[in-house]
């Protein structure tokens, strides 16, 4: 049987691949299939986050242009654009979107990562990352103010100098103004964590926070609140 | 002739086959060819991008040239292009001289040939006009997945026929050759199809774990150990070690490495009781994998000059170190005391380095240094200084690479659980991205040279052959 055809074929090649398959797949499949998976449509009914109407205001003929008026249908397909251009960039090859309960994570970045957080089809397949060669994103949102990332993306060592991260000018229209993409990408980042009760987060909780950063948006003083989305079961832990 | 001169007479078992019209040396030299062109594209990819983390990427602000982009390219060449070219092309050399059968169709072999490259092609235009998927090791274009998954089928095929149809025992190579036809379309059915189409979040999370790992494991390592299991007793002209370690090898590995996926993702969103599940069962790994390494080392034991006079055994052995390394390093490094500090940091990248290029890389290379004269019939290669380079310069970059990355990934991970502010590890990074781009370079180099090696080897066989040519029947290669 060990050294036989059928046996490697059906035991090794079959069998222990359908045992992997229902460990490793199929078992936390079932532990998740029942929570709904939230279409980007549902996502955006759940609550529009401001810096989509602030990109509205500050280029207000580019915004007309791109996506029309401020509406949850716009700001669904911004989000799906965004998404897509995240993944096409392969952001995600340096930058995660979780965060861990451990290394301190949770005083840099925000509350740690809930399952359920990902139960939506822009995590589909889930945007975990591999490296972080840039900080992880998933409470990026409201961290930086619309147009930090539009010089961001046009020229990162214009706003950190000692930044690795790639120039994506293709971002940007010839006069300057994020286009389409631009918009989509800044608006999918700043939704990132936009579902908890309450954001931003900053590195506040440690020594290093807000007060030691007064250059960082928000220098120092008490962070905005919005409450924008229904909060999940779950996502406040740790 | 250093590379050459241990194994110029045909093992017993083949001596006594008529082999030499089974195998389709054009298909096999073409499979290979088409492999270290791929292989070129990607070392200049990952090394276009490595400049970016010294801020010295050379082509900013061009969309197409976007340095995101380019590493998928990087990465997937290596994949797709370098290391599945070059598994088909020494799969055509040893499947049908393992079974004295020739593979079920010899035009369905050059349509795989085609649409492979036609798949790599597309996939890597498709990567830079920005289609990829987000599935790691696996952002193929979702229209390329359907077609790559057929074509995997049809290599299926292609291959298992003649095993099947062989009668007799059958040697190692082959179980491990068999295992891998059944598991590479499994696998990438699982993780292109699953986990776009069906199951999403962390769930789907698990499943792409599964399939980054099942990648290297049940692809790319079955394949290379089949070949290693053929190459070494034939150029040692020894048999292996031992049988009975071949077996635990085998049957260890094809147990537990597939059981293994959810170590990508510890500390995520995925429950924790598969997270220690998979950390055991990578431990586990570790202890097959020394079996495998034991039975290797007794076969080269009374033959250790052969290290020295036969560079495919260099290559090979000193792969089989790297690999002995990196599987060491993962039984910690999976651990949830490591993965604390070291998960995202540049050590990750180290690993795979020496997994890909330091493991299979060598393991392939090797076996394209040891086939390349024979499968155009030529007496010795143009220069052995250069194939010296070739091998001294990727050893060393790959050790360098793989030493500078890990202290990287240490030091980045210190920093970050330290809560320094982010470019404060930036900066730290720096000299090991300097020295990581260094040691690229001289992988890339040394590659080079083999490249030139191999063209002047080709043009010299051309030239002699239009001299005095060949009597029919004799290559002047014993096969
Ligand atoms: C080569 C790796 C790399 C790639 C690719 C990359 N980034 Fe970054 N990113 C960085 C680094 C390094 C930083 C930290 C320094 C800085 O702020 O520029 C950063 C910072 C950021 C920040 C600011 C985070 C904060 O609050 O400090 C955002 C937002 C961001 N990146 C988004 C993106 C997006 C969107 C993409 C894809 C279009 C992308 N990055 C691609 C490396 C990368």
């Amino acid at each position: 049987m060990f050294e036989s055809k059928s046996g490697i074929f059906l035991i090794a090649g079959l069998g222990f691949f359908a045992l992997s398959f229902v460990v490793m797949a199929v078992l936390p499949w079932m532990i998740y299939y029942k929570e709904p998976e939230q279409t980007v449509a549902m996502m955006a009914q759940k609550g529009m986050v401001p810096e989509f109407a602030d990109l509205a205001e500050r280029y207000p003929e580019q915004f007309k242009k791109h996506f029309g008026e401020v509406n949850y249908k716009t700001y669904a397909e911004a989000l799906q654009l965004g998404h897509d251009v995240y993944v096409a960039e392969a952001c995600w090859h340096c930058h995660s979107q979780f965060v861990r309960p451990v290394s301190n994570e949770d005083l840099r970045w925000g509350p740690v990562s809930h399952a359920l957080e990902y139960q939506n089809t822009l995590q589909r397949p889930v945007l975990f990352g591999t490296r972080r060669v840039g900080p992880d994103l998933i409470r990026e949102a409201a961290r930086r103010p619309n147009d930090w990332h539009v010089a961001h993306f046009y020229n990162p060592l214009s706003v950190q100098p000692t930044s690795v991260m790639p120039a994506y000018s293709w971002f940007l229209d010839e006069q300057g103004y994020p286009n389409k993409k631009g918009m989509a990408i800044i608006t999918y980042i700043q939704s990132l964590g936009s579902w908890l009760r309450e954001y931003p987060y900053f590195e506040g909780d440690g020594p290093l926070g807000p007060a030691a950063h007064p250059e960082q948006p928000y220098g120092g003083k008490p962070v905005p609140k919005q409450v924008v989305n229904a909060p999940t079961e779950g996502s406040r832990q740790s | 002739m250093t590379a050459l001169n241990v194994s110029m007479s045909p093992p017993a078992s083949s001596a006594v086959r008529p082999v030499d019209g089974l195998v389709d040396r054009k298909l096999a030299l073409w499979h290979l060819v088409a492999s270290l062109v791929f292989l070129g594209v990607a070392l200049l990819a990952g090394f276009s991008f490595s400049l970016q983390f010294l801020q010295k990427y050379p082509f900013p602000g061009i969309e197409l040239l976007s340095p995101g982009r380019w590493r998928l390219v990087h990465t997937n060449g290596v994949a797709y292009g370098f290391l599945a070219n070059a598994f088909l092309g020494c799969l055509y050399w040893a499947v049908p001289r393992l079974t004295g059968q020739p593979v079920y169709s010899r035009a369905l072999s050059w349509f795989i040939f085609w649409a492979w490259q036609a798949i790599v092609g597309v996939t890597a235009v498709g990567l830079i006009l920005g289609h990829a998927q987000a599935l790691e090791w696996g952002e193929t274009p979702t229209y390329v997945d359907p077609v790559a998954f057929l074509g995997l089928i049809l290599v299926a095929v292609n291959f298992l026929t003649p095993i099947f149809r062989a009668k007799g025992p059958m040697y190692v190579t082959l179980w491990y050759f068999i295992a891998a036809f059944v598991w590479t379309p499994l696998v990438y059915a699982m993780g292109n199809f699953l986990a776009q189409y069906l199951v999403g979040g962390a769930a789907g999370g698990a499943i792409g774990g599964l399939f980054i790992h099942d990648l290297v494991g049940l692809f790319v390592t079955p394949l290379g150990w089949g070949l290693m299991y053929y190459f070494v007793p034939i150029i040692l002209k020894k048999p292996m070690w031992s049988h009975g370690l071949s077996l635990v090898g085998f049957w260890g590995l094809a147990f537990f490495y597939p059981l293994t996926g959810i170590h990508h993702f510890l500390y995520s969103p995925i429950p924790l009781f598969l997270q220690h599940g998979a950390v055991i069962t990578t431990i586990a790994i570790e202890f097959v994998v020394t079996t495998v390494i034991i039975n290797f080392f007794g076969t080269l034991a009374g033959r250790g000059d052969a290290l020295r006079t036969s560079l495919p055994i260099r290559w090979f052995y000193t792969g089989m170190v790297f690999y002995f390394t990196t599987c060491l390093q993962c039984s910690f490094q999976t651990t949830l005391t490591f993965q604390r500090l070291i998960h995202f940091t540049d050590w990750v990248v180290g690993h795979a380095h020496l997994v890909m290029f330091g493991v299979f890389g060598f393991w392939l290379l090797g076996s394209i240094l040891y086939l390349f004269p024979r499968l155009i019939g030529a007496k010795a290669y143009y220069s052995d200084a250069l194939n010296s380079w070739h091998y001294w310069l990727s050893a060393l970059g790959t050790l360098i690479m793989f030493t500078d990355l890990l202290v990287a990934g240490v030091v980045q991970g210190n920093l970050w659980r330290n809560l320094a502010p982010w470019e404060e590890s930036l900066i730290a990074s720096m000299p090991f991205w300097l020295i990581r781009s260094v040691s690229g370079t001289m992988i890339i180099v040394g590659n080079f040279m083999f490249f030139w090696n191999l063209y002047k080897t080709w043009q010299m066989t051309v030239a002699s052959r239009q001299t005095q040519p060949a009597m029919p029947g004799t290559s002047p290669m014993p096969a």
